[in-house]
């Protein structure tokens, strides 16, 4: 059930929205291009163009703790096809930012935390140390020999490697790292 | 409407009705009850004294019942001509044979109680007909509260609010407790497209008149909130779309797709219960005000219009065109055109093209002495013509009238009313009557012909 609050107070989270990514859901016709386009919309609890109705109706707690703009793989195909242009990439990027900073529990834990771990492990090699990424990750969400049968064949394979490989440059990954930081 | 009160040309019958239609295209020979005003149109100077005084108070039509008006009155400010009449069902002296507050203050002695109903006869050549609509008693809506609700009101209601020389000079008020509105709800499509309590049909002008109403609503009350329960859409029109992208943008106005199931009352608001098709959940609003989209329906007499008019309508009562696309504003008897919404729900833009339409009709009739008209029409054989004047009930057009000749009241079609559609011709027992062009004898030779080996 959705209740709407009194008076103006309906159009805050919708503001908020513009306030933080200049994106106006209310221009959203409601049409469903984004959501018929979208491939991950099948896994979200919400899809594309609902995240639009219930932002537009401020409902902020169930957008917020919803799995739709987690799984969001941000490919911009919503973006791109809106008759409206609203960037719903970027909306889904927002919300996943205030999804953090509001300390909303994330709806599926596992993604939030994988990305991460992909970013600190970018952040220290330059690119991604998938033994060390995938350990750290099954560690974390505890099931620590998911799919270790597989490790053995993909190493002796070269498919993934035991130790870590450094980018050249790497402080220019740590100056993005931190220009980045001032922008959030 | 001023203009056209002086016109020269233009001869106003106001507060009049029409008894009865006679004659045909180009000879009409209309009845017209000229109701008893009360008030001498020669004398009265439009002063208003008598508005002033009366002492009887009556809801006021114009204004919905949100403001009153007087015994005596016009019915609103511009209303022409600028001369009030004694509304007799309500005027103290008329029901309690005291008062005569008008007559005592009008400064030119205009007030006449002795006035009767007067019956004058005028001919025309071509008339239109252009009577409106009525609005829709949406108090057929048990879940909307069936009228019990004070805070329920329509479209036409809202209008009257936000008039600034309106009732509550432009303020949005709650009709219960007089407070300002905040949040108000508007739902279309009440007894529009709904066959089962209303009328199947689209209404046309609601889509339109809610955005417009959403927009003022946030000038008049920059801190209210509007939503807007609809089915569709639509918005068909030059810059429609546009207006209703901008009322949702700019004035910030919730659309939600779906119909409202159900109204209630919870302290001093109103709880309006919907579901958002879009999203797949139920929804729930606490509004102040709650204003419904009623449809447009006929006027209630339109069908007794259309007896006298001789003229068709529909199953609802709108009157009906000869064709929708290829004449779309002549009526089926020729020399009757219809304009506005009398024909169907039209809105303002619609209403003007088909008017200026309707009146070239009227002008390419009037500015010709003789008519051009199609040749294959009925024709009588007065030799074998027996006079049983079957042909007159079955007529659709009342082309055919009776003709008394050598003592007998014999058949006649009047030419310039006859389409041809040959009912007559199929009715007449003794084969009298015939349409020109198909006569028996022609059609059996083609019958023949073609049965001819070759």
């Amino acid at each position: 059930m959705v209740v709407l609050p009194e008076g103006e107070k309906v159009q805050s989270f919708r503001n908020l929205i513009i306030e933080r990514c200049g994106e106006d859901v209310g221009k959203c016709i409601q049409c469903g291009k984004c959501s018929s386009g979208c491939p991950l919309a099948v896994e979200m609890e919400y899809i594309p163009n609902q995240i639009m109705e219930l932002i537009r109706l401020n409902q902020e707690e169930k957008v917020l703790t919803s799995n739709s703009f987690w799984f969001c793989a941000s490919c911009q195909t919503c973006s791109i096809r809106c008759p409206h242009d609203i960037d719903i990439a970027k909306v889904m990027n927002t919300l996943r930012k205030l999804n953090l900073e509001k300390g909303y529990q994330p709806a599926d834990k596992g993604i939030s935390q994988f990305n991460q771990i992909f970013l600190d492990s970018i952040k220290s090699h330059g690119r991604v140390y998938e033994l060390g990424m995938v350990t750290r990750f099954n560690l974390s969400t505890g099931q620590p020999l998911k799919d270790a049968s597989f490790g053995p064949a993909m190493i002796l394979k070269s498919k993934i490697a035991l130790l870590p490989h450094r980018i050249k440059g790497l402080h220019t990954i740590k100056t993005i790292f931190k220009k980045s930081k001032k922008f959030t | 409407m001023t203009e056209s009160s002086q016109d020269e040309n233009i001869t106003l019958f106001t507060y009049s009705e029409i008894e009865e239609v006679k004659g045909f295209i180009g000879n009409f020979e209309v009845t017209i009850r000229k109701k008893a005003r009360s008030v001498d149109m020669s004398k009265c100077t439009g002063c208003g004294e008598c508005q002033q005084k009366c002492p009887r108070k009556i809801p006021s039509e114009f204004d919905m019942g949100l403001g009153n008006r007087k015994a005596i009155y016009t019915p609103f400010t511009q209303a022409v001509p600028n001369v009030p009449v004694i509304d007799r069902e309500h005027c103290t002296f008329f029901t309690k044979g005291k008062c005569q507050v008008c007559s005592k203050v009008c400064p030119t002695g205009a007030i006449d109680y002795e006035q009767q109903d007067e019956l004058i006869t005028e001919k025309f050549g071509a008339i239109v007909v252009a009577t409106g609509f009525s609005p829709f008693n949406w108090t057929v809506y048990g879940e909307y509260g069936a009228g019990k609700f004070k805070d329920i009101i329509t479209g036409l209601h809202l209008e009257r609010m936000l008039d600034t020389s309106g009732p509550t000079a432009g303020k949005v008020i709650r009709p219960s407790d007089g407070k300002e509105a905040k949040t108000v709800a508007f739902l279309q499509c009440v007894g529009s497209r709904d066959p089962s309590k209303g009328v199947p049909y689209c209404s046309r002008v609601c889509c339109m008149y809610t955005a417009k109403h959403a927009l003022l609503l946030k000038d008049h009350v920059p801190d209210s909130q509007s939503y807007v329960f609809y089915i569709d859409i639509r918005s068909p029109g030059k810059n429609y779309e546009e207006f209703v992208n901008r009322v949702q943008e700019e004035s910030g106005a919730i659309y939600i797709r779906g119909r409202v199931s159900k109204i209630y009352q919870k302290g001093d608001k109103l709880i309006v219960c919907a579901s958002d098709t879009l999203l797949g959940e139920p929804l729930k609003i606490e509004a102040d005000l709650v204003v419904l989209a009623s449809a447009m329906i006929p006027q209630a007499d339109a069908k007794q219009l259309a007896q006298k008019l001789k003229i068709p309508c529909d199953q609802f009562g709108f009157y009906t065109e000869v064709h929708p696309k290829l004449e779309p504003v002549a009526s089926v008897t020729r020399g009757i055109y219809l304009t506005g919404s009398c024909q169907f729900p039209k809105d303002i833009p619609d209403t003007v093209a088909m008017s200026g339409a309707a009146s070239v009709g009227v002008c390419s009739i009037l500015s010709q002495d003789e008519m051009t008209i199609e040749p294959r029409i009925a024709c009588v054989d007065e030799t074998r013509c027996t006079g049983c004047l079957n042909c007159i009930e079955v007529c659709p057009f009342n082309a055919i009238e009776e003709k008394p000749i050598n003592g007998k009241v014999l058949a006649h079609v009047i030419e310039s009313l006859c389409q041809g559609c040959g009912n007559c011709c199929s009715t007449c027992r003794v084969r009298a009557i015939e349409v020109r062009g198909f006569t028996d004898e022609q059609l059996y030779c083609q019958i023949a012909s073609a049965l001819e080996p070759i």
